[in-house]
């Protein structure tokens, strides 16, 4: 059995935080094991960390959006947060942009904004 | 082999004249560098470059892309380096070697020497363009790396308030600066925990599609990592030529003068109101 990517529940947030490069499985998994525990745990937000990654290509960027737009059928507003300076940067020169997905600096500006979306009916980007 | 009777022949000749070739090279140097080196240094150079050369012919002959002279070619990558350092010129470095030709000319005696002076000279020659070559390399280095200097110099981030950072952009953007640019906003982004950032392009004194370009990547960037980004001090020439370009920034914010756009940075700010995560959990 490959490994999997632990999801943590603090309050109706789940953390995803992921630490080591994505294979297709893993990520098929976690899909698989997500989108379950919203709809267990009635979740209203997604937070994914990303800072432990070092390189993220269009594999793992089409990856992000699919949660995103898993968690928002279900229910749920996705944030990504963490992205280092050096991924921001390769992102930009091949011309990637995560589309339609949300962006926070660090975890704390990330619930901090799902807070703010919910208060403020959810007003995607 | 010819050559080598030749090149025995030579070192006889500059052994011997030793003391006499020296000075005569040394005067000879020393009077075209105006005084900005002074005779003792010239001195001892030409020196350890006359002991190694006269080695080298020895060794190896008068062939200068052998190894016996990797000595003098060392020896000669140092002088030409200062010299460039210096702020000699090309030719003023050059002469340090060729003036040896000048030296060894009344010292010919007879047809076999002057046939051995050619060889000489032709090594000198060689040798010469070494120096050259090494000269522009050192100069090039010179300049790349002021190039490089200017670069960390012009492109401060500055914290402007809490949560709002300001870059401001003097000179023209090109894509190695822009990578400077957005490396240091992005990690100052993540080290001032800051939510807004402004581009200030007051001091770019022109944008075209390539400047905008660059502007849109760093904007971006920025975004990704979760931060507010805003261009700001965008004269009036330049909103003009922007829109006679027709470049298009999109949903990017972008104001006429720094206050202007701390001022919307504040307001956002205050908009989104403080962080409080307890309320969610």
């Amino acid at each position: 059995m490959s490994e999997r990517v632990p999801i943590l529940k603090i309050g109706d947030v789940l953390l995803v935080s992921i630490q080591i490069d994505l294979e297709d499985q893993m990520v098929m998994d976690l899909q698989e094991d997500l989108s379950q525990r919203i709809v267990d745990t009635g979740a209203r937000g997604v937070v994914i960390d990303i800072s432990a990654l070092e390189i993220v290509d269009s594999f793992v960027g089409r990856m992000l959006a699919s949660i995103a737009a898993i968690s928002r059928v279900l229910g749920a507003e996705t944030v990504v947060v963490g992205m280092r300076p050096a991924v921001a940067m390769t992102l930009v020169e091949l011309g990637l942009s995560l589309g339609g997905v949300r962006t926070a600096l660090n975890l704390e500006q990330g619930i901090g904004e799902l807070r703010r979306s919910r208060r403020n009916g959810s007003v995607p980007r | 082999m010819t050559n080598v009777g030749e090149s025995d022949r030579l070192v006889g000749l500059l052994t011997q004249g030793r003391e006499e070739f020296t000075g005569k090279w040394v005067r000879g140097v020393t009077s075209t560098l105006a005084g900005r080196l002074t005779a003792a240094e010239v001195q001892q150079d030409l020196n350890e470059l006359y002991t190694a050369l006269v080695e080298a012919l020895r060794n190896g002959g008068v062939a200068t892309r052998n190894e016996a002279y990797g000595e003098v070619r060392s020896l000669l990558t140092e002088l030409s380096r200062n010299r460039a350092r210096q702020g000699f010129s090309p030719t003023e470095t050059a002469f340090s070697v060729l003036a040896l030709k000048d030296v060894l000319e009344p010292a010919l005696a007879d047809g076999a020497d002057v046939k051995a002076y050619l060889q000489l000279a032709r090594v000198l020659d060689d040798l010469g363009l070494y120096t050259i070559e090494v000269h522009a390399k050192t100069r090039e280095e010179i300049i790349s790396a002021q190039a490089e200097q200017l670069l960390e110099l012009s492109t401060p981030v500055v914290k402007l308030w809490d949560g709002v950072v300001g870059v401001p952009l003097v000179g023209t953007l090109d894509s190695a600066r822009t990578q400077v640019v957005m490396e240091k906003l992005l990690q100052s982004l993540l080290d001032l925990n800051a939510t807004h950032a402004i581009v200030d392009i007051t001091g770019v004194p022109a944008v075209d599609t390539q400047v905008a370009q660059h502007l849109l990547k760093t904007v971006v960037a920025a975004r990704m990592m979760g931060a507010e980004c805003v261009i700001s001090g965008i004269r009036p020439q330049i909103a003009q030529t922007i829109v006679a370009l027709g470049i298009e920034f999109g949903d990017i914010t972008t104001k006429a003068t720094l206050a202007d756009a701390l001022r919307h940075a504040l307001d956002r700010i205050e908009e989104r109101g403080p962080v409080e995560i307890g309320g969610l959990l």
